[in-house]
């Protein structure tokens, strides 16, 4: 293992090595760095080519100024010493104070993507394999091919104008829904749940109308209450919430037996009751409460598990450990949603709380959850059109994945024993199905670095990409390659990890040391 | 397309012995489950459809098109640059079915967008098969050399693919296509597919790998072949199936990468036309002149997602694993099909072959 990973890393070091250096000679020979001067009008044209060639050692063959930077590089691997030297910029800053400002937006979105495409694209990627050829499985299906087929821009761009701007005009307009769309949106969740069902045409059609007319009338009961202006959670939306992460737990762990029905249940009681005993602490918002009510909640629910769990302890404390997270977790969401109103009439913001553009409104401030929330109206939609491609393929793959481990011996021997489907399905099928996904996700995370870029461009938010983008619009070698040393390493790191979890989750894989 | 014709060449002769089932060779197989694949079939039709529309339109080279326009003159305003096409019959209140003047508008200094629009899917197509051809010859060169000799030249050559690897395909295309943007569309299109091929080449050497352990391998060693002739003759023609499906993949993901570079901006530069770049010229004008944005939208989805229908036909007719699954829907029939060797590996290729969007 040790071994596995030493060869690992040395292999990747040259890797890296030999990537950095196509990568310096392909930017080197893309364009002119300098492009902008050799067209000016300025007086002093010639001392200023003069003085950019010396700082960016033009006179040097581009393989030696590869050198130059790496030697730079290379002291970033030394703790401690001031050696770390990524160069400078065109316009004379230090990449190494660029480049950290650029990624935290980034890392957001990228890993926010990631997140969201990984539950939602192995949650429908499952539920249709389980109900492979109903027209629900076609239907999705046909509209991952869809997705897949659309490139992020369009994506992009279909968010800015339909999303963002139709959404702002709804609220500045009173957000109020009309009939015609609750009973449209309705028509259509109900259809959705009974093209999903198996059975009679006559059961089909009872759930339709039953969803039809729950969603239709949730949504109306929204609207005319004005829950889209003053949002909330509320004591219902926490008790549902926290009772709905109950179930899926019980669900994924088959947990649904003896003594561990009266732990879920407790667990599930006590997280929505300290769901409304933190409201109060919540309200100053401040990250070390936002941690403890976090942490709490779930150091309590892990106790609390293990001590009432008797003889299933183990598994016991993981219930209540993940209910109770999630419980917090809620109140927490809770509290940013009821910071909706506040920020939506802030002047900065003048009611169209959905940008288009930036990361950030200029000028804003405020307590945690004004800031929070403003980061998340501007990021949400450039991680939705990430997210969505990404949900695309995870969706294929894991119905994919689903359907090969369904066909397996050990499915046959597991129904054959008598094990009721749900554990079937959700002990020995699903956790199957997770150990590729898992490996395609790290692997995936590339294709997102490069997905960002274009996504940032479009919402000129100022991250890696767009510094990426800018840098190689003015041929400015020194930040590519401080963005190239970043998505790099984190590839490779990602990659490693996937070779790992493999190993770890599947044991028919072994690491050769 | 011409392996998949050439591996179905020969049909072995049909045998009428009683009712016995004819006799099909793998070819012949896979041909016949992709002609009954209706989605593929109709999406090779669209593609050519489509593209043989592009070529009447506007010509090719020195052909010459039937329409009256072409796409860098500029013309006099016409109805405000609205598009003028209608298909709405004068019957159903609309104002007849015709192309009129400017089909699809014109763009906002008076292009005619209609011959925009054609030359930009010519141009997309064109990188595409660029793109699927050209890398997937080399893809598969490098796959089958490093899966065949295994040992210090595998190790070589799959180091180099994880070089490539490590910097993703938009970041990489986006430096490449800066230096050859203004070289001209041929240029761009090698250049992408030299970066674009390390997806083939991995599953054309597991490929390998597996393959030149098989018995006929060894037959073809006894019976006096050289390294050359085994990879060419004997166990290429058995990966034809990894190469043609991992082609077409790259060839679907060309598509987007090829649009995506060009609305960065470091794709076809004008006077060229792309779908990608008349994008990102048209978008602040989305409120006012939603057609300059619609049309090329609607093409490179279309175009995308036919050529990946395309794709996903020709998988299941190479692996027709899908089918095994609604033998288990079905008790008494013939078991579910055993589990394949393959159980350890992941279940499909495709995301592999995704693109950098």
């Amino acid at each position: 293992m040790v071994s596995f990973l030493v060869r690992r890393l040395i292999v990747s070091v040259l890797i890296l090595l030999a990537a950095s250096f196509i990568m310096f000679v392909l930017a080197a020979n893309s364009g002119d760095p300098l492009q902008d001067l050799r067209t000016t009008n300025a007086p002093n044209r010639e001392q200023l080519i003069a003085q950019r060639s010396e700082v960016l050692r033009l006179d040097l063959p581009v393989p030696l100024r590869w050198a130059n930077w790496l030697g730079g590089a290379t002291g970033c691997l030394v703790p401690g010493a001031q050696l770390c030297d990524l160069g400078r910029t065109i316009s004379g800053s230090a990449v190494l104070t660029v480049l950290p400002t650029a990624m935290s937006s980034t890392v957001v979105l990228v890993t926010g993507a990631t997140v969201f495409a990984v539950i939602l694209g192995v949650l429908v990627g499952v539920i249709t394999a389980l109900r492979q050829n109903t027209p629900f499985d076609l239907g999705v299906t046909l509209f991952s091919f869809f997705l897949y087929s659309l490139p992020s821009f369009l994506i992009a761009v279909l968010l800015k104008e339909f999303i963002a701007i139709r959404f702002n005009d709804f609220l500045v307009a009173g957000g109020r829904l009309s009939p015609g769309m609750v009973l449209g949106v309705g028509a259509v969740f109900g259809g959705a749940v009974a093209l999903f069902s198996r059975g009679t045409r006559r059961r089909r059609w009872a759930l339709f109308a039953i969803a039809a007319a729950a969603s239709a009338a949730t949504l109306g009961g929204l609207s005319l209450s004005g829950w889209f202006v003053d949002p909330g959670l509320g004591p219902v939306g926490l008790g549902l919430g926290v009772l709905g992460t109950a179930a899926v737990t019980v669900l994924l762990m088959d947990a649904w037996r003896g003594r561990l029905r009266w732990v879920t249940g407790g667990a599930a009681l006590a997280g929505l009751l300290g769901c409304l005993l933190v409201q109060g602490a919540l309200e100053r918002g401040s990250w070390p409460i936002i941690f403890g009510v976090v942490f709490g909640f779930l150091g309590a629910g892990i106790l609390g598990g293990f001590l009432a769990g008797g003889q299933e302890r183990a598994t016991a404390a993981r219930i209540g450990g993940v209910v109770l997270t999630a419980a917090g977790l809620l109140a927490v969401v809770d509290r940013f949603i009821r910071e909706w109103p506040a920020y939506v009439a802030n002047p900065r913001v003048s009611g169209r709380p959905i940008a288009t553009v930036g990361s950030e409104t200029p000028g804003l401030t405020g307590d945690l959850w004004t800031v929070g929330m403003d980061r998340f109206t501007h990021l949400l939609l450039p991680t939705m059109a990430l997210m969505l491609i990404s949900f695309a393929a995870y969706t294929r793959y894991s119905r994919a994945g689903m359907l090969e481990v369904l066909d397996q011996d050990y499915i046959r021997t597991a129904r054959a024993k008598g094990l009721p489907e749900r554990t079937v399905i959700a002990r020995h099928a699903l956790r199957n199905t997770l150990i590729p996904v898992a490996t395609i996700v790290a692997t995936d995370i590339g294709s997102l670095l490069g997905g960002a870029v274009i996504a940032e461009h479009v919402f000129a938010i100022p991250g890696m990409g767009q510094l990426f983008n800018t840098s190689h619009r003015l041929v400015d070698l020194n930040p590519i390659m401080g963005y190239f040393l970043v998505i790099a390493i984190m590839a490779i790191t990602f990659n490693i990890l996937a070779d790992l979890a493999y190993a770890a989750l599947d044991p028919r894989v072994r690491v050769r040391g | 397309m011409s392996d998949q014709n050439r591996s179905a060449e020969s049909p072995p002769p049909p045998q009428e012995f009683g009712d016995a089932t004819p006799a099909r060779g793998f070819g012949a197989l896979v041909l016949r489950r992709f002609l009954r694949n209706r989605m593929a079939m109709v999406s090779l039709f669209l593609v050519l459809l489509l593209w043989l529309g592009t070529v009447v339109a506007i010509g090719l080279g020195p052909l010459p098109g039937l329409w009256k326009h072409d796409y860098s003159t500029l013309y006099p305003q016409h109805a405000g640059g609205r598009a003028t096409l209608s298909l709405l019959p004068v019957w159903l209140g609309g104002e007849g079915i015709g192309l009129g003047e400017h089909p699809f508008g014109q763009s906002r200094i008076g292009q005619d967008y209609f011959a925009m629009t054609m030359r930009g899917i010519q141009n997309s197509v064109f990188v595409m098969v660029v793109i699927g051809g050209a890398g997937t010859v080399v893809g598969t060169v490098i796959g089958a050399i490093a899966g065949y000799y295994r040992g210090w030249v595998d190790a070589v050559l799959m180091r180099m693919t994880d070089v490539f690897i490590v910097i993703p395909t938009l970041v990489i295309g986006a430096v490449v296509g800066r230096t050859a943007g203004g070289l001209g569309i041929w240029f761009l299109a090698v250049l992408l597919a030299l970066i674009s091929w390390m997806p083939v080449a991995r599953l054309v050497r597991a490929e390998f790998l597996s393959l030149r352990e098989r018995e006929f391998v060894e037959a073809a060693r006894v019976g006096g072949a050289g390294n050359a002739r085994i990879i060419a003759v004997h166990i290429l023609p058995n990966a034809v199936g990894v190469v043609i499906v991992s082609g077409t993949l790259l060839a679907a993901s060309a598509i987007l990468l090829e649009t995506a570079l060009s609305y960065l901006g470091y794709g076809v530069q004008p006077p060229e036309v792309s779908l990608g770049r008349l994008i990102s010229d048209n978008q602040s004008a989305f409120a006012t002149r939603p057609w300059l944005y619609w049309w090329p939208a609607v093409f490179i989805v279309g175009l995308a997602l036919l050529v990946n229908f395309v794709g996903d036909g020709l998988r299941n007719a190479f692996d027709p694993r899908q089918h095994r699954f609604r033998l288990r829907r079905t008790p008494g029939t013939r078991g579910g099909g055993r589990a394949s060797s393959r159980a350890a590996a992941p279940p499909a290729t495709e995301p592999e072959n995704r693109s950098e969007r």
